[in-house]
């Protein structure tokens, strides 16, 4: 039963973590940077969710809608103002301005809002359903259901709709792609859209759980979840579900059976375990090297 | 006018440049430390002395990972953390045996090179055979294992020897004895035993080693490696001991920078070498110019300094620090301004030229 329980807590947590790793992996696969600000969109998310539903009164749907508009609408700004005069630019240096967007949130959310942790008020109830022996929170559900939707929702728009197919051609090949009349830079400013829609789902869920809202909130889980779609193989939209999943219930069980103390490292030593094993992660695609 | 081999024009331009960060850094030393003898600096300059000197042998490390190895590395201050704590037990371990401080200071410095090092070698057997972006994330992943592992090290020495243990702390010191590591509290009433000119003569130090590894067969091996894989294994070259060389290299200085920063203060916590650290070490690096030493020496002294010069503006300092850092990255990619400053280089070039 106890093994049960850490399964599905892992499942939880591995879902928050899933969420935000698509964001990531969406914004790789098809601008091919490493979006390290993705955390950070997360902690806006929070900050508004929060002040909607404890200053403005707002009930929570409507607070995640809120959240949702403005972290899209963040998502396209920094894409615009910060991503797009690089598109040509190194990768490094693409890296290092996303590190410079990521600190500009970070601290204008300080200023803004200061840096004292906010407690978020609980927004789910705290019941929970029993199963037999097993007690799993409304919450836990809420999270599994919520992932599980959010990647049928975009694996079906991905593979069956035009838009999705235009994604999936520019990240096959930019030029190519605009050749057949793809607008290359609507489509990445679709991406960075719904990869930032997806980071405001995560906050509401992750503030759920964790209930404390700060400006450095989203560092952590944002390099969490970065491990986590390279675990499934960076770039690939299952391989994010399924890494984001795993990171989760591995992070629970060594927290549960090993130390709490010792979490971290053991996620990390795994990831770099299946990395020596699988060295483009579970899903990645192997590239094979022409001459 | 006589022909030159063009080769040689390229190696005389290198050396020229090469000649000029030691110039320049020996110059930058020499008024500092007149300034300090006459105290003319204040003292927040002068606290700034030696971090400015360890960060700038951690990024000269790590611009030869980086800009001449071509692998991105997020775990620069993982190998700090390791050089940084080695050297702070081995001075509190020695303590009492070696009295000179300088000594001290030198055979813990030596102490974390190795144990960094040695790291190095243990990480990159494995790793270097991943590329790009493979490689970042297991170095951003190592930093995370080492930082969390050093959190839960309890290390103390008393007459009877050396205690250690793990997650808890269950060592028992008889009276007299001393805690070297505290778990998250890290090494606590360090002897400071480092200053600036030791800072100085590690830069002086590293630069010679970085300068001699690129101009040597083995540098250009790294470089050929960087430049095109498959055509640098098909001439005979072993990219994964090569690379290694690199990393190894890299990771030492980043010891040796760590070792000094730690015996620069009396207490020294585990979360001090975080993922944070690491990516302040890229960025001086890539500003600076990837393979460019005296660049990286030059942006790590400004961007070290800038936060504490924008200090007036307060609240505003780390914003308008990521401003900087997103314009800058910006400019230096827009095409108007890179021709521009080809061109501004072209005429100060062709008139050193037309003189000589």
């Amino acid at each position: 039963m106890d093994f049960l329980s850490y399964l599905i807590n892992g499942l939880s947590l591995g879902s928050v973590y899933a969420i935000i790793a698509l964001g990531y992996t969406m914004v790789y696969g098809i601008a091919k940077m490493l979006n390290f600000a993705h955390g950070d969109v997360i902690m806006v998310g929070a900050y508004v969710v929060f002040f909607a539903i404890s200053s403005f009164h707002m009930p929570l749907a409507v607070g995640l809608l809120l959240s949702i508009a403005v972290c899209t609408v963040l998502g396209i700004t920094i894409e615009r103002l910060a991503y797009k005069p690089l598109r040509q630019a190194s990768s490094l240096s693409v890296l290092i301005t996303a590190i410079g967007v990521s600190y500009f949130l970070q601290n204008a959310a300080q200023l803004f809002w200061s840096s004292s942790t906010k407690v978020f008020p609980s927004v789910l109830s705290n019941g929970a359903l029993q199963l037999g022996g097993l007690s799993i929170s409304y919450l836990t559900l809420v999270t599994i259901g919520t992932c599980i939707l959010v990647m049928a929702c975009l694996m079906l728009f991905i593979n069956h709709t035009s838009t999705g197919r235009a994604m999936r051609a520019c990240s096959e090949d930019k030029g190519a792609a605009t050749l057949m009349g793809i607008n290359v830079n609507l489509i990445i400013s679709i991406t960075f859209a719904i990869g930032s829609g997806l980071a405001a789902i995560a906050s509401v869920l992750l503030c759920a759980a964790y209930p404390s809202v700060y400006p450095t909130l989203g560092a952590m889980p944002g390099i969490k979840a970065f491990t986590a779609a390279v675990f499934g193989g960076i770039g690939s939209i299952p391989g994010a579900f399924l890494g984001g999943l795993l990171l989760g219930i591995i992070e629970i069980f060594a927290k549960a059976y090993i130390s709490t103390q010792l979490s971290d490292a053991i996620v990390f030593a795994v990831l770099i375990i299946v990395l020596l094993i699988r060295p483009t992660g579970l899903l990645g695609r192997r590239i094979r090297e022409k001459v | 006018m006589k022909k030159k081999n063009p080769f040689g024009r390229i190696l005389e331009r290198d050396q020229g440049r090469r000649a000029l960060s030691f110039i320049l850094i020996t110059a930058l030393y020499l008024i500092m430390e007149a300034m300090m003898r006459s105290g003319n600096l204040s003292s927040l300059f002068q606290s700034l002395l030696v971090p400015v000197c360890c960060y700038i042998v951690a990024a000269i490390g790590l611009n030869l990972n980086v800009g001449v190895s071509g692998e991105l590395n997020l775990g620069q201050a993982g190998f700090m953390s390791v050089g940084a704590f080695t050297a702070v037990c081995v001075s509190g371990y020695l303590s009492a045996s070696v009295p000179s401080g300088i000594l001290r200071l030198v055979l813990a410095i030596l102490a974390g090179i190795l144990s960094a090092a040695l790291f190095g070698i243990i990480i990159g057997i494995p790793v270097l055979k991943l590329q790009g972006d493979y490689l970042a994330i297991v170095t951003l992943a190592f930093g995370q294992i080492i930082k969390s592992l050093i959190t839960n090290m309890y290390l103390g020495f008393d007459e009877n020897g050396i205690q250690f243990s793990f997650v808890e702390n269950k060592t028992s010191l008889a009276p007299g004895g001393k805690m070297l590591l505290n778990g998250p509290m890290g090494a606590t009433g360090t002897e400071k035993i480092s200053n600036f000119t030791a800072g100085f003569i590690l830069i002086v130090l590293s630069l010679l080693v970085v300068y001699n590894l690129i101009y040597s067969r083995s540098g250009r091996a790294i470089q050929a490696c960087r430049d095109n894989r498959i055509a640098a294994e098909s001439i005979g070259i072993n990219i994964t001991s090569t690379k290694l060389l690199a990393f190894t290299v890299s990771s030492s200085l980043a010891g040796a920078a760590g070792a000094l920063y730690g015996l620069n203060y009396s207490t020294l916590v585990p979360a001090k070498f975080d993922f944070n650290t690491s990516i302040l070490i890229l960025v001086y690096v890539v500003l600076g110019g990837l393979g460019n030493m005296t660049g990286t020496m030059a942006a790590t002294i400004i961007l070290v300094l800038l936060p504490e010069l924008l200090r007036s503006m307060q609240d505003y300092r780390m914003l308008i620090y990521a401003i900087v850092l997103i314009l800058i990255m910006i400019l230096t990619n827009n095409d108007t301004v890179r021709t521009n400053m080809t061109r501004v280089k072209n005429r100060i070039f062709a008139k050193k030229e037309g003189r000589a």
